[in-house]
């Protein structure tokens, strides 16, 4: 007993005790420390040593679209070529799509050719699914669409569907010139590696702010930021995709007597392209995501009847519109995904056959597509799905919520109020008292214990970023509001992972709703929240937890399963019970790997944290969605940097722990 | 006749590191292995000295870890050496421009590899008529090769496959069938059927043998199996850390080995699949008896010796009379023991 505690109280864990205490006395009296010493900078950064940076970035995008000339061009007029490059395919698709093409102007307007019919449009991805797996794909697709059709959110799927046509291509030809080009050349590599990572610890929101600004309000804007937002993993993958090709595959290309292009793009691509292929569902699943975000800089679509209803508050529209996103991802993340598999010899290209042989589906499908353009001319029913035909689910759900709301409104309240009262009240109240110079002194200590001087040095800097810039109470709620999610989703996840891990039933069901949680675009979660819960930071969390959870869960499931066999045979035939088991050998080996689940946790549950400044948080990310409203690029960009701070300092702690635990064990 | 050298390299040396080839400089090209360590380099491949000749099988054997697979790689220059010289039919090949080496790569070399390096993308068809299709030659005319070369390997049926669908053996006689499609004049496999489990390696050597003897190819065979090795080889080269050790024909191999290195691997090689009656026959001539070839394998004339139970004699390649052998020779030869002529 008294070994125990020995090592319980080690000489660690009493610095660590001493420091917690310290922190909770400076948290609870920093109040009353500064009034009695009428010192206002311990709880105040003095306003005096503040950093300018927000009027100086706002200053320079003034000048870069103002007066920033290179010479040949100026800089507005580059955004301008920019724009007008992506505009073009865009109207062509929204054409296509939606619609149609007009002669004249404004309400004169005549339409001379109208868009694909809804009829048409099914045809088309019905064929889609059969050509890339199978029947059940194709019915798949087609229930979807008509799903969008009857339940009458047609012309704003396709308004998003056009967005997403767009982008896509974008995205994943940026990403692999990038990724190929991270491959050949070292340096392009390095320099392109943070840039990455920031990216990708910048919430959505804050890419926004600039894009509005240098592009203006509108579609085209949205989807250069929707671009942007999704080439990073397709950057990652490409790099990482060709790093993988075996190196026999590249000797045998030099040995064939390629040239460099020809290994690039008849080896070394080729051969990567099943990976390829994950970085091409990222980016549409990511694009998908953004575009329904970037309805707030014009994007339009679904995204838009969420946000315009989620501003009403209705209920009823803000569902509906939010299950038509959930059913396109679903059956675009399917279909992107059978593209993923590989082809049977079956279906290998026929060769000196006639046309139609060779491309049976297109003719047929083409075919149709003209064979319904012209009888919507005689049936408008064909054009476009009747009105009288549509179901309309929104008074149901707005019933729904009600009779909730009526019925189980005290129960429902209770539970926040408790969940407030007695967990997330204290905590932010804990985070928010403590004085900006003890918090920057506990990261620089932080990162000195995990990681040596080098982390501690990056936590301080980051650390300062925040303070001097005046963001250090704003930052605060930031991290209350992330770690109480984090902790309530590990709570959740964890053991949900662990259980799946050992039950293999359980494993295919929580497989499934993880994958599904994981399609759903962000902004799709906060209208359940909202539906219940009303906005504050209790609704905020909830939808965090939501979105935030599939990596605890997925990330404990794989560390359990991932545990050597070997370990457990030698656990059993020592005796081990079940239970000690997995307390006593999975658990603990398992854990450097749920860190690094907790790690992603933290990740999505800070970038779901900005969108949820729409349901009235007080952070960083209502401070990112106040500039976005005002177009105030400097407060947008440092906030912005101010989240992707905090990402970076979490991320790098728990590596720099999850890894010295990894060593630990031995499994480094 | 003698053979013309077709690939011969001189001095050729691989080290890995920092500053590899500033040292190699230094120390006038012949560094010790000490004097390497001590500079933190890896000497993969130190001072290779080979000739290739033209139609032979020349095997470089090799244990992991000895340079063969790097050895081979600059041969086929997919690595840089650090220094040396290599020749093929005379020109140097470190002096060749990208342009000239891609073009030598396209006409005259091929190559088979461990893991087989199919394109996962392609049919079988498609991967043979693959470095004729980066030649520029039209759809027709390179899949009317890959057919033949196909044929040649015996997977007409398999063509429209792709190589997942394939066995491990029938993947590399893709391999192979590729490296032969634009008829390479020299022809490297490295470990080719090394991935592949015992009884079709076996299978596998015996079509290797069957395609040399019709192809009369110049070849450059690497593995790790001595059996493999002294089964297929007219030469081998043994390699251990870096340094080839000894150069010689199976039968020189396990008559005279280097070094108990080599030794140790001839050791358990059964004698009359290796020696020729040549080298183990006496000269004194007998007449009025069956004859058999000085150049026939022990195993191969064994049963007619030992049932002629008397001396039988030997004839050299054109039928003249070189000499005789005891049956009892036949008989120490099989049991391992020395064997006095």
């Amino acid at each position: 007993m008294s070994k125990k505690a020995g090592r319980l109280f080690s000489s660690t864990s009493i610095v660590w005790l001493a420091l917690l205490l310290v922190t909770w006395l400076l948290s609870s009296y920093s109040r009353d420390l500064s009034k009695t010493f009428d010192a206002k900078w311990i709880t105040r950064f003095p306003a005096g040593w503040r950093l300018s940076l927000k009027n100086d970035i706002s200053a320079a995008m003034k000048w870069l679209v103002e007066e920033a000339d290179f010479g040949l061009f100026t800089f507005r007029e580059l955004t301008r070529g920019i724009a007008w490059l992506i505009e073009q395919p865009y109207n062509l698709v929204l054409s296509v799509l939606s619609s149609g093409w007009m002669e004249g102007q404004g309400s004169g307007a005549v339409q001379i050719l109208p868009p694909l019919s809804w009829i048409a449009v099914i045809a088309v991805v019905v064929t889609a699914g059969h050509f890339a797996k199978d029947w059940k794909l194709a019915l798949l697709m087609g229930l979807a669409f008509l799903y969008l059709a009857v339940f009458g959110q047609w012309d704003s799927a396709m308004v998003t569907l056009a967005s997403i046509i767009i982008a896509v291509p974008f995205g994943v030809a940026g990403g692999l010139m990038l990724g190929i080009a991270a491959y050949r050349w070292h340096w392009v590599d390095q320099a392109l590696r943070p840039i990455l990572d920031l990216m990708q610890t910048i919430p959505v929101f804050a890419y926004l702010v600039p894009i509005l600004f240098l592009f203006g309000f509108g579609p085209v804007s949205a989807l250069v930021a929707t671009i942007i937002y999704a080439m990073p993993p397709m950057v990652r993958v490409t790099t990482l995709a060709l790093r993988a090709v075996p190196d026999e595959v590249v000797d045998f290309g030099m040995m064939a007597g390629c040239t460099k292009a020809q290994l690039m793009w008849k080896v070394l691509v080729p051969t990567a392209k099943p990976d390829l292929m994950v970085g091409v569902n990222q980016v549409i699943m990511l694009s998908l995501n953004m575009v329904i975000i970037a309805s707030m800089i014009g994007a339009g679509g679904l995204g838009f009847d969420v946000l315009a209803s989620l501003r009403r508050l209705d209920i009823g529209a803000g569902l509906e519109a939010g299950i038509a996103i959930v059913v396109l991802a679903v059956a675009l993340d399917r279909l992107s995904q059978a593209f993923a598999q590989p082809r049977q010899s079956g279906e290998a290209r026929r060769r000196q056959t006639t046309i139609l042989y060779r491309y049976p589906r297109t003719l047929i499908v083409g075919a149709f597509c003209i064979i319904c353009l012209i009888a919507g001319y005689f049936f408008v029913s064909i054009q476009s799905y009747p009105e009288a035909l549509q179901v309309t689910t929104g008074t149901f759900w707005a019933e729904l919520v009600k009779s909730i709301n009526i019925n189980y409104f005290d129960d429902l309240e209770a539970v926040k109020s408790f969940m407030l009262s007695t967990f997330m009240l204290p905590v932010k109240r804990f985070l928010g008292g403590i004085p900006w110079a003890w918090g920057w002194f506990l990261m620089a200590a932080a990162g000195w214990y995990f990681g040596g001087w080098r982390l501690s040095l990056l936590c301080a800097a980051l650390a300062f970023f925040i303070i001097a810039n005046g963001l250090w109470a704003k930052a605060m709620v930031t991290v209350y509001l992330c770690g109480v999610s984090v902790i309530i989703a590990g709570i959740i996840g964890v053991p949900i992972g662990m259980f799946s891990a050992l039950n293999e039933r359980a494993d295919r069901i929580v497989g499934v709703i993880i994958d599904t949680l994981q399609t759903l675009p962000s902004f799709v979660y906060l209208i359940p929240v909202v539906m219940l819960f009303r906005v504050g930071d209790f609704s905020a969390m909830i939808a965090v937890v939501l979105y935030a959870l599939a990596p605890a869960v997925r990330y404990a499931a794989h560390g359990i399963k991932t545990v050597d066999p070997q370990l457990i045979e030698a656990g059993i035939v020592s005796g081990c019970t079940k239970r000690q088991l997995l307390w006593r050998i999975r658990a603990p080996l398992a854990l450097p790997e749920i860190m690094l689940g907790i790690n992603q946790t933290i990740m999505l549950a800070l970038s779901m944290l900005v969108i949820t400044a729409l349901v009235g948080t007080r952070d960083l990310g209502q401070e990112v969605y106040i500039a976005l409203t005002k177009a105030d690029i400097g407060r947008g960009i440092v906030a912005g940097l101010a989240i992707a701070a905090i990402a970076i300092i979490a991320d790098r702690l728990i590596a720099a722990s999850a890894q010295s635990m990894r060593k630990r064990y031995g499994l480094a | 006749m003698e053979k013309s050298v077709k690939l011969s390299c001189r001095h050729v040396w691989k080290l890995f590191g920092n500053g590899a080839g500033e040292f190699l400089g230094k120390s006038d090209g012949a560094p010790s292995l000490e004097s390497l360590q001590d500079a933190n380099l890896i000497g993969a491949v130190r001072d290779a000295n080979i000739e290739v000749l033209e139609g032979e099988i020349f095997v470089i054997m090799g244990l992991s870890g000895s340079g063969k697979s790097t050895l081979v790689r600059c041969l086929s220059r997919l690595i840089e050496p650090t220094a040396g010289e290599l020749l093929f039919e005379g020109v140097d090949l470190r002096k060749m421009s990208e342009r000239e080496l891609i073009e030598i790569r396209r006409h005259k070399l091929g190559m088979v590899f461990q893991h087989f390096a199919l394109l996962p993308h392609l049919t079988v068809l498609d991967n043979v008529a693959f470095p004729l299709d980066v030649q520029g030659l039209d759809q027709a005319t390179r899949e009317a090769k890959a057919r033949q070369v196909i044929d040649l390997v015996g997977l007409s049926d398999r063509e429209s496959n792709y190589p997942r669908e394939l066995s491990g053996g029938q993947q590399q006689r893709v391999g192979i069938a590729r490296s032969l499609a634009v008829e390479p004049e020299l022809w490297f496999l490295d470990e080719p059927f090394s991935a592949l489990d015992p009884l079709i390696r076996r299978e596998m050597q015996d079509e290797f043998l069957r395609l040399q003897s019709m192809l009369h190819k110049t070849i450059v065979f690497i593995t790790h199996d001595f059996d493999e090795a002294i089964r297929l080889a007219d030469r081998i080269a043994i390699m251990k850390d870096g340094e080839i050790i000894q150069i010689a024909t199976p039968e020189e191999l396990v008559l005279n080995p280097a070094t108990d290195y080599v030794g140790e691997f001839t050791k358990h090689i059964p004698r009359a699949k290796v020696l020729t009656v040549g080298s183990v026959m006496s000269k004194d001539l007998v007449e009025g008896t069956d004859t058999v070839l000085a150049s026939a394998r022990i195993e191969e004339i064994a049963d007619k010796v030992e049932s002629a139970g008397i001396p039988v004699g030997v004839v050299d390649a054109d039928g003249k009379p070189v000499g005789s052998i005891r049956p009892s020779t036949i008989i120490d030869v099989l049991v391992g023991r020395e064997v006095v002529s």
